[in-house]
């Protein structure tokens, strides 16, 4: 079989070792880059991220990748959002004052409400391993048992989606948390799949499969 | 909301591994160090067991002003996927770069912390909260009081640690790991008033550290106070009780310590 190439995109935050070591142990190569060429090239992409979302923007801007971005998502090289990289494929969000993203899925992305639904308190940052519940299959979570734990650390969530693009959610408070979304060749895991033991790295190694 | 809610909130169980050069160590009230063996052999070993994060503590770093465990993160990372914090003598931004670009998902930062409580803001507005961990070293001074040490348990600072906890989440923490030096390494249960104290009215998740002796001590622990995760160290490097023992042990008594595999 061939091996894999997945482009792990650098615009400078972010843990970007963890997801190159979790493609390279499922037998992927990986090249990491901030070259808007490299990534219209480029047979798979992922856009990692940890940190803010308008930081986020403005480095993706600075090193003008946005327009190579939307224009591979236009050529349907797939592309995997984590985390914060999920988040910045929706159109807006409201962390530290509204800021566009890269809007290619519909929806903004919002705080996670401080309170449960019955309206406990509830912390905030969500950290930790929650079950996702399945709400369709997809190749990219084939496999992947109903209520399956995966890792998640974050405070702002998508919100007002497309009902159609939620492959899965996690329930924290009584709050449904988009966990994996997916339109097209465009797929988003909001936990950390390179932090989420095997379940994590099938994930990652369905992505690699497509 | 303490017991009652157990089931529904969710426990993770955390692998604390004290490193001291190249060795895993374990110590006693955080003295008397003695080497235990491999960390990254301890680590890849927890790993497989199924447990959900790890934290590597450099103990000594901070007492001789030296960085720090990137290297040994690097090796760990190539094979190990799930959350892994760091702490022990980070000082400034950089070292904290240094940490997270070799695979490191948080830091916690205790000494730098108190000497230059800026820190936390600069590293939560760089890295964002859920990235920054304070670690606190607890000593008990009186009921209801204990007071926060740094330097690996070996220096007073005067500072109250509900205040001081308090004073670091509105300053941009995301989590808090708790020792108690009273307890840490002597295998007779958690500092449980310690913990309902700390945890009663932070917002941020809260670790407990320190005097696992057996199962029924967590249990005891989660029972009476709100504590998000718990770090253990000799009971597994001792081999007294298994991962999964404890997690069995746990949710028998509606603890949801369940396994995320």
């Amino acid at each position: 079989m061939i091996k894999p190439e997945i482009t792990v995109i650098d615009y400078g935050v972010g843990n970007l070792r963890s997801v190159q070591m979790a493609f390279e142990h499922i037998g992927a190569s990986v090249k990491v880059t901030s070259n808007p060429d490299d990534i219209l090239k480029a047979s798979k992409l992922v856009l990692p991220g940890v940190g803010a979302f308008r930081n986020a923007m403005n480095a993706l801007n600075d090193l003008s990748l946005i327009q190579s971005i939307k224009l591979a998502v236009k050529n349907d090289i797939p592309l995997l959002g984590i985390c914060l990289g999920m988040q910045l494929l929706f159109e807006e969000s409201e962390e530290f004052g509204l800021t566009k993203g890269l809007g290619l899925l519909t929806g903004k992305v919002v705080p996670i409400p401080d309170q449960s639904t019955d309206g406990n308190s509830l912390k905030v940052p969500h950290i930790g391993w929650s079950k996702v519940d399945t709400h369709c299959q997809n190749k990219i979570n084939q496999g992947l048992g109903n209520g399956a734990s995966l890792y998640f650390v974050h405070s702002y969530m998508a919100s007002l989606i497309d009902d159609t693009n939620l492959i899965a959610s996690s329930n924290y408070g009584g709050h449904v948390i988009p966990a994996i979304v997916s339109y097209k060749s465009i797929y988003g895991c909001q936990f950390h799949p390179e932090k989420s033991g095997r379940s994590g790295l099938m994930i990652l190694k369905r992505f690699c499969e497509l | 909301m303490q017991s009652g809610n157990d089931m529904v909130r969710n426990t993770r169980l955390i692998a604390r591994l004290d490193i001291k050069g190249k060795n895993l160590i374990k110590s006693i009230c955080m003295e008397g160090l003695r080497v235990v063996g491999s960390p990254i052999d301890f680590a890849h070993k927890y790993y497989m067991a199924g447990i959900d994060e790890l934290i590597f503590m450099d103990c000594v770093a901070s007492l001789y002003g030296r960085n720090h465990l990137s290297d040994l993160i690097k090796v760990s990372t190539k094979n190990i996927f799930i959350p892994i914090t760091v702490g022990g003598g980070i000082r400034s931004v950089e070292d904290a770069v240094d940490i997270l670009r070799a695979g490191a998902d948080k830091v916690a930062i205790n000494t730098a912390a108190v000497n230059n409580p800026a820190l936390i803001e600069k590293l939560a507005k760089k890295f964002g909260s859920q990235s920054v961990v304070l670690s606190v070293e607890a000593k008990k001074i009186s009921n209801n009081h204990w007071e926060v040490y740094t330097n690996g348990g070996r220096e007073k600072t005067g500072l109250n640690v509900v205040d001081w906890v308090n004073q670091a989440v509105s300053m941009g923490v995301g989590e808090v790991l708790v020792t108690s030096i009273d307890k840490e390494g002597t295998r007779k249960g958690f500092d449980v008033d310690l913990m309902r104290e700390v945890t009663k009215n932070t917002k941020v998740p809260v670790i407990a550290s320190g005097g696992m002796g057996s199962s029924a001590d967590l249990i005891d622990l989660i029972h009476g106070s709100n504590t998000d995760a718990v770090a253990v160290a000799d009971i597994l490097h001792y081999e007294r009780e298994e991962i999964n023992m404890i997690r069995e042990s746990a949710i028998k008594a509606g603890i949801n310590l369940m396994c995320h595999d």
